[in-house]
């Protein structure tokens, strides 16, 4: 079936996804541009760890109030990696539904987190898919809790990648829990604006909905780490519900593991 | 291309089939288009109202949704392939009710029409559509035939349409010795087919929901008859999603067709405006308001895989219709339109001053001629 799968055609500029390259390229070269290079000042270590074909899911800590980490996991990518590729960022469903983020955000590369949809990116099309499994866990959590890496979720994107036959890529993010600490949430804000958490950091909600762009200058660390192949785990690993929670747990220790070391020899937050 | 091979080797001898809704658009493009197939030996339309287009073959029945009527139709024309492209996908064809009836009530009788033991009827064709899988802030990407609709149906179309392919999938599990075939078809457009989209694409700003921009797909109305035929001619037991190359975003397709969009409508409770809207020449049936926010994409590889190729992407699709568009205030008043004269059609068949003198035609017009005996 993978035979089958329509190419776009030359003439367009937006996927089936809805990803668009102009508006990508917009905001690649001044937004994302300005604060990978020159705000956040991203180091990246372990970029050959992200294959250069094929199908992998990469796996990240989660962290900042508009986390900031997709993007500039995205943008490490495309200027640092001797072939770079698309990076499909996958996000909550809520945002296919809020007017303005669901117009936008697949623009840029973000894709609802079905499993369908993860499986046709890795499986049937060999893309690169960042996930979060922390999820909404790792976004709302304050200040006071950053680099604890939260609960996986079910194991979901462990599943994905066995089905798929992809590689799963861990990744470690430093930096992104100063950039937009979170001090505290409002109940009651959240409800008036019908957003998914309502966070109160340094800028937000006091400068307005711009303030959700006003990160601190924090020193940015991305780390990819040795991928892990899911293919030669037996045969249908994703059945074996053990094997996909071991596999889960091992991701995240590795994860946590090194953001502990990263954080240790970190010696300003803002200097790196 | 093998399709014609695969024919002979799955079912020897011709085809007598039975096309319900032939006075719709799609059943009469289909009888039309299965008049020059040779191996479609008899075609019988079946309708409550008069055709409307021109048939030369297709012998046509006036008869309402009684299943005995219908029943009596099928066993005394031995009926083998029975396609019913009736279904009203979108509510601004015709009235909520009489939708209600034609799909489910209908459905239902069809079914009951062919079934049974005594029923020559071995293969059921089912134009469904896209309309099953619904429009949800939780939906896939891109719906594959296993898939179902994320939450339970909003609009009466799609829950008609929904229990009507439902009552189907039933008589295929029921009846084992009938290839029943799903297609559920995406939103279609083209030049001649009259849709909710194809309204809307012709207004001189293009109304978007502030905020939102959906992913649609289209399949061309020629690809759809096609896709019918494809059917029709080969043994395609199951569920096949129906639907162009492509998935545009609806600011593109705006794009294609050279217009501007008007992104006026509100994210929220866009029931209420219906009426004030439609006075504006706005009309958004219910089943299109959640496709304006979060839009439909379809699998369609299951049968592309079957061997059906596709004559337009959905790009090409929307720059066909642009096309249209664009000749359409200059054709206007030029189409001839067709009148059903029963008396001129039962002449022209029957008559044995109108038989064509070929011999080679002997054959089709001998059974062409044969009385169905009702």
């Amino acid at each position: 079936m993978r035979s089958l799968l329509p190419a776009i055609e030359a003439d367009r500029q937006i996927d089936d996804w809805g990803r668009s390259e102009r508006v990508e390229g917009v905001f690649d070269a001044t937004l994302v541009e300005f604060f990978y290079r020159y705000w956040f000042r991203c180091d990246v270590e372990g970029i050959e760890n992200v294959p250069s074909d094929g199908g992998a899911l990469l796996v990240s800590n989660h962290a900042g109030a508009l986390p900031p980490d997709a993007a500039m996991i995205g943008k490490a990518i495309r200027d640092e990696h001797p072939d770079p590729r698309p990076l499909y960022m996958t996000v909550e469903h809520f945002f296919k539904g809020y007017p303005g983020f669901s117009a936008l955000l697949p623009k840029i590369g973000c894709v609802p987190a079905h499993p369908a949809n993860v499986h046709r990116l890795l499986y049937d099309e060999g893309q690169l898919v960042l996930v979060f499994p922390e999820g909404r866990k790792g976004t709302e959590k304050l200040v006071k809790d950053r680099y604890k890496v939260q609960r996986f979720g079910r194991g979901g994107f462990v599943e994905a990648a066995m089905r798929a036959e992809a590689k799963l890529v861990p990744v470690c993010v430093v930096g992104a829990e100063e950039a937009a600490p979170v001090f505290a949430r409002s109940r009651l804000l959240q409800k008036a604006t019908g957003l998914i958490y309502f966070p109160l950091t340094p800028t937000f909600p006091w400068l307005g909905p711009a303030g959700m762009l006003g990160y601190l200058p924090a020193k940015f660390k991305i780390r990819f780490l040795e991928p892990i192949d899911t293919t030669k785990m037996g045969s249908e690993p994703a059945e074996d519900k053990a094997l996909v929670q071991s596999v889960a747990q091992e991701v995240r220790a590795r994860i946590q593991e090194n953001l502990h070391e990263m954080v240790s020899r970190r010696k300003s937050v803002w200097l790196g | 291309m093998s399709d014609g091979v695969e024919v002979v080797a799955e079912r020897p001898g011709r085809r007598r089939v039975l096309i319900t809704g032939l006075s719709s658009y799609w059943g009469g493009r289909l009888a039309q288009a299965l008049e020059s197939f040779a191996e479609v030996e008899a075609i019988v339309g079946v309708d409550s109202r008069d055709p409307t287009r021109e048939l030369e073959r297709t012998e046509f029945v006036k008869v309402s949704n009684q299943h005995g009527l219908i029943q009596r139709i099928v066993r005394a024309a031995r009926i083998d392939t029975v396609i019913d492209a009736r279904l009203v996908v979108d509510s601004i064809t015709t009235s909520r009710q009489r939708a209600h009836e034609s799909n489910v009530i209908g459905t239902m009788n069809l079914l009951a029409a062919c079934a049974g033991e005594a029923s020559p009827v071995r293969k059921f064709i089912f134009k469904s559509s896209g309309h099953v899988y619904g429009s949800a802030q939780t939906d896939p990407a891109f719906f594959t035939e296993v898939m179902g609709r994320s939450g339970p149906a909003t609009s009466p179309i799609e829950r008609d349409v929904g229990e009507a392919e439902a009552s189907v999938i039933d008589f295929a599990a029921k009846q084992k010795n009938v290839d029943v075939t799903v297609l559920r078809c995406a939103n279609v457009l083209g030049p001649d087919v009259n849709t909710s989209f194809a309204r809307m694409f012709q207004l001189p700003l293009v109304p978007m929901v502030a905020g939102f921009d959906p992913r649609l797909q289209f399949v061309h109305e020629d690809d759809v008859v096609h896709a019918l035929e494809h059917a029709a001619v080969n043994r395609l037991p199951g569920v096949f999603n129906v639907a162009a190359d492509g998935v545009l975003a609806l600011s593109e397709i705006i794009g294609l067709l050279g217009k501007r969009p008007l992104p006026v409508l509100p994210p929220w409770g866009n029931g209420l405006l219906t009426a004030p809207l439609r006075t504006l020449g706005i009309q958004i049936p219910p089943e299109m308001q959640s496709m304006m926010r979060f839009g439909r994409g379809l699998d369609n590889r299951r049968y592309k895989a079957s061997g059906f190729l596709y004559g337009y992407t959905t790009r090409e699709s929307v720059l066909a219709f642009a096309e249209h568009l664009r000749l359409q205030p200059i054709l206007r008043g030029v189409e001839s339109s067709y009148t059903y004269e029963g008396e001129v059609e039962r002449f022209l068949r029957r008559s044995p001053l109108t038989r064509p003198p070929q011999p080679e035609s002997t054959e089709a017009s001998g059974t062409e001629s044969e009385p169905f005996g009702i």
